[in-house]
């Protein structure tokens, strides 16, 4: 039980620490811009971690990186065109519509029709089961 | 007819997943290839003196690598670029990406120094210019400084054959 316990406080820990080497924000709306924007970028060497996250030496180039762009006051749009400019369309968790990416954007809603039009063709061509009880019929009399 | 349909996506399924199989996930497509390679000026590893600017090489093809004495891929790649350094077909500069000077020097006296010009990227800054996410990554720049081909990971004699020497032949290199 107590190792339990002492587990939870550990996954505590590393959901309320934010950045992992803090940067010399200037005020709080500077740091909130940067988290936003960092929180986006995924880190390329660890790639299910955005760089906000990731104790990864590159991330934390890039997170040194975006902040100098920030601070030489570049826009948002600016700073991710820098990174997309380098490292893809990958390096971005909300990928753009386009030609490259309409699979991944238009693929799962493809299947779920499919999916639907199967579910809904098998219900309606079977009817009922001739061992069960047909619909009840309200017209009936009792 | 009535198991077709199951079947048909069953089979499309297979082939999607199986296609998946071999593929590298790690792998990241550059955006880069057919770009111009980002100018540095960076000091040289071996004479600190000295600093190396990327518009020197233009002129010719070179073959950019980039390294790190900590990264273990690329010790296993090092004999592959020692044996093309030997052919002296194009210069080969190695990039020392985020690493301490006196520990590549070491580096490089025990495994052999195949570089005809090593800069020194030692906050990653250039890396970052040139979208390197992992080391060894290589990259085949032509004479007008165009970026022609990446190799993300270890060099291979069969990549140099299958990827670099091909590419090199049309620019008339033989």
């Amino acid at each position: 039980m107590r190792r339990i316990v002492f587990a939870l406080a550990f996954l505590l820990t590393t959901t309320l620490a934010q950045a992992i080497d803090p940067l010399p924000f200037a005020n709080e709306a500077e740091e909130q811009r940067f988290q936003a924007l960092a929180r986006e970028l995924r880190c390329l060497v660890c790639q299910n971690q955005n760089i906000a996250d990731s104790d990864a030496g590159l991330a934390k180039d890039l997170r040194n990186e975006v902040f100098e762009m920030m601070r030489a006051g570049k826009s948002d749009d600016e700073i991710r065109q820098f990174l997309v400019d380098r490292y893809g369309d990958f390096v971005l968790y909300d990928p753009p519509f386009k030609a490259v990416t309409l699979v991944l954007w238009v693929g799962p809603i493809l299947i779920l029709i499919v999916g639907f039009a199967i579910a809904r063709n098998m219900m309606l061509r079977g009817g009922p089961h001739p061992d069960l009880p047909g619909p009840i019929d309200d017209k009936v009399d009792r | 007819m009535r198991y077709l349909i199951p079947l048909l996506l069953f089979l499309g399924l297979g082939v999607l997943l199986f296609s998946g199989l071999g593929k590298d996930t790690r792998y990241v497509p550059s955006p880069l290839i057919d770009k111009p390679a980002a100018a540095f000026v960076l000091p040289e590893l071996r004479d600190n003196t000295r600093s190396i600017d990327a518009k020197q090489f233009t002129g010719t093809p070179y073959l950019l690598n980039v390294w790190g004495s900590w990264c273990v891929a690329c010790q296993q790649e090092h004999p592959v670029l020692m044996a093309y350094a030997k052919t002296k077909k194009i210069p080969l500069v190695g990039l020392n990406w985020k690493d301490d000077n006196e520990t590549a020097l070491r580096w490089l006296a025990a495994l052999g120094d195949p570089y005809d010009a090593i800069p020194v990227d030692a906050d990653g800054r250039v890396a970052i210019d040139y979208g390197v996410y992992g080391a060894p990554e290589t990259f085949l720049i032509d004479g007008n400084g165009v970026i022609r081909f990446k190799q993300v990971g270890p060099l291979t004699p069969e990549i140099i054959a299958t990827e670099i020497e091909p590419r090199l032949a049309t620019m008339g290199v033989k």
